[in-house]
């Protein structure tokens, strides 16, 4: 193709992305610390700041990742049509926001809710960054001819991703907070999209990735493609109500989310259909990091898909609502998915393409392994944690929260642990791809 | 369906079937939540199960035995272990435990008053 992303502005984004990353591992590492130390930091930064932190970075580090991604995949698919003065204010705004927002948790002022803790006021400036990043998204996609599907996935997930942050502060206006539960109704509707909506992001990010890496362009304009894309869009729309089964609000928002849940299905069993194209495609291209990532967050999507349609089932979801086993989900989606097609796309754009380098890369194998290694355990240990959990609140308490939570103090041992094998792991590939950025080697050829 | 996903939406912004409980102020629930978010209580807290997993849910606090508005208050600004102090002013207090009122009011946040059928759906005792 012999496109030069050397000067792309997607890598800054990315390189933006990385070192959130690593701000978000360290603050959830302190933070899990309160699990085993109780009350651990208070002094300094207690859980209640910590907490905000770390989803905030972690937050950060996907949203900064996805936006790098489609600059690098406009820049790729249809070069100098995105606008660098818009890009570059969008950045400078997200840190301008990120600093800001640090800084309030810092000094403990909150005000928002769930996943956007800080002040209301600092939503404005991400909002005004989305819009920049919308319209950069329009003057770039609208010139490319024939979209594939990775194009109508970004803009899908930029579009939605504004509507449901919006969606979020609702609250503000008296009207949505007469009733609690329809209060509530609404942010878990918002929270739920918004979640689909940066997937929407990051899985076609993982479509570009196939079909650069496979050099095929018809991975990104088949049947098959679109009609994935149309399913997890209607999974983005309709299946938000598994998050609130328990709360007592309308019934058939129970129902409609369970139905629409269930069509998940129909991932898992491509996965089982095309399990052994899989393994060819694999054993081909093992050696070369990107497509090795790649795999990896595939893997992740079918332990992270059978433990997502067992809690979308009502009667499950009774013992899982509330417990460890929703954090395994959103920590295995989040690092094991989303985190993985991130660094592939970190490895596409700043390192050797080469098998030369990548056979020869024993630390980033060893990292790469640790990486895996670490999450499965990290992942098992929330889950156990949580179906004990489970086990106490659905029978008959005879025991106190605490004397519960106390009880599993040998698996949050495990937790916090396992958590530090991930810091490690995955902190050490960032600081590798940020020294191939910071040097700026020419590794960007195709 | 980008036309259902909107109608959805707008069905639930405009839904009015919810029921109002009439033995609290209303006002003072409102702000209440306002504190709630202020000091960020669902870091630890949850909600109907919704929020941080390091305490316990705070749905129904208000009607355990032995778990009054002074009980509470008194957590509140002495902490524990693993809870910080807080310093609420007294119509911050005020409002916060009106809040509580209200989400207990709204309901129970207890998942075994939920009834389970063969085909996997849930349905509250008495529904």
């Amino acid at each position: 193709m012999g496109i030069n992303l050397h000067s792309s502005i997607g890598r800054y984004y990315l390189a933006s992305a990385l070192f959130m990353l690593v701000l978000g591992l360290v603050f959830g590492v302190v933070a899990a610390f309160n699990y085993i130390i109780p009350g651990f930091s208070q002094e300094y930064l207690g859980f209640i700041q910590l907490r905000p932190m770390h989803v905030s970075c972690v937050m950060f580090f996907i949203l900064m990742g996805a936006c790098g991604c489609i600059y690098c995949g406009l820049q790729s698919a249809q070069p100098d049509t995105i606008s660098k003065p818009l890009a570059y204010m969008q950045l400078v705004i997200w840190w301008i926001a990120i600093i800001a927002i640090l800084f309030s948790y810092s000094q403990q002022q909150f005000g928002g809710r769930e996943y956007w803790e800080f002040p209301p006021k600092y939503a404005l400036i991400i909002a005004i960054t989305w819009v920049l990043f919308l319209v950069n998204y329009f003057i770039a996609a609208t010139k490319i001819k024939k979209w594939p599907v990775y194009i109508w996935m970004w803009m899908t997930g930029i579009i939605f991703f504004l509507f449901t942050f919006l969606e979020n502060y609702l609250w503000e206006f008296p009207y949505f907070r007469e009733h609690f539960l329809k209060d509530l109704t609404i942010q878990w509707k918002a929270n739920g999209s918004l979640v689909g909506s940066w997937n929407q992001m990051i899985y076609g990010t993982a479509f570009f990735l196939m079909e650069r890496i496979s050099g095929e362009r018809s991975t990104a304009k088949s049947n098959l493609a679109f009609a994935l894309y149309f399913l997890g869009l209607f999974n983005l729309m309709f299946n938000w109500g598994h998050h609130i089964y328990t709360l007592p609000t309308e019934s058939y928002i129970r129902y409609v989310s369970y139905i629409v849940s269930m069509t998940e299905w129909i991932f898992l069993l491509r996965i089982f259909y095309t399990f052994k194209s899989t393994v060819t495609t694999a054993r081909k291209n093992y050696y070369y990091f990107p497509y090795r990532f790649l795999l990896a967050s595939e893997v992740w999507i079918f332990f992270n898909m059978m433990l997502a349609i067992v809690m979308s089932i009502p009667a499950f979801n009774l013992y899982t609502h509330g417990t460890h086993v929703t954090v395994a989900h959103a920590m295995g989606t989040t690092i094991g998915i989303n985190t993985m097609i991130l660094i592939a796309a970190c490895f596409e754009f700043f390192m050797p393409h080469n098998e030369e380098f990548a056979k020869g890369s024993k630390v980033l194998n060893v990292f790469y392994w640790m990486l895996q290694i670490g999450l499965l355990l990290f992942w098992l240990s929330l889950i156990i944690i949580g179906i004990q959990k489970g086990i106490w609140q659905m029978g008959a308490q005879t025991t106190s929260f605490s004397s519960m939570m106390q009880s599993l103090q040998a698996w949050f041992y495990v937790f916090v642990s396992t958590g530090i094998i991930l810091m490690a792991s995955l902190s050490s590939l960032a600081f590798i791809l940020l020294h191939a950025f910071l040097t700026k080697k020419k590794y960007l050829h195709f | 369906m980008a036309i259902s996903f909107f109608s959805y939406s707008l069905v639930l912004y405009s839904n009015k079937n919810y029921t109002y409980q009439s033995n609290y102020d209303h006002t003072k629930a409102i702000d209440g939540q306002l504190v709630w978010q202020k000091y960020n209580c669902q870091s630890c807290h949850q909600l109907y199960g919704l929020g941080g997993y390091l305490g316990p849910d705070l749905t129904n606090i208000i009607s355990v035995k032995g778990k009054d508005k002074q009980y509470i208050l008194a957590i509140i600004q002495s902490g524990s272990k693993q809870m910080p102090v807080f310093h609420l002013n007294e119509q911050e207090k005020e409002n916060l435990i009106t809040f509580l009122i209200s989400t207990d009011a709204s309901g129970t946040a207890d998942p075994r008053t939920y009834i389970k059928q063969s085909n996997g759906m849930i349905y509250k005792h008495g529904n």
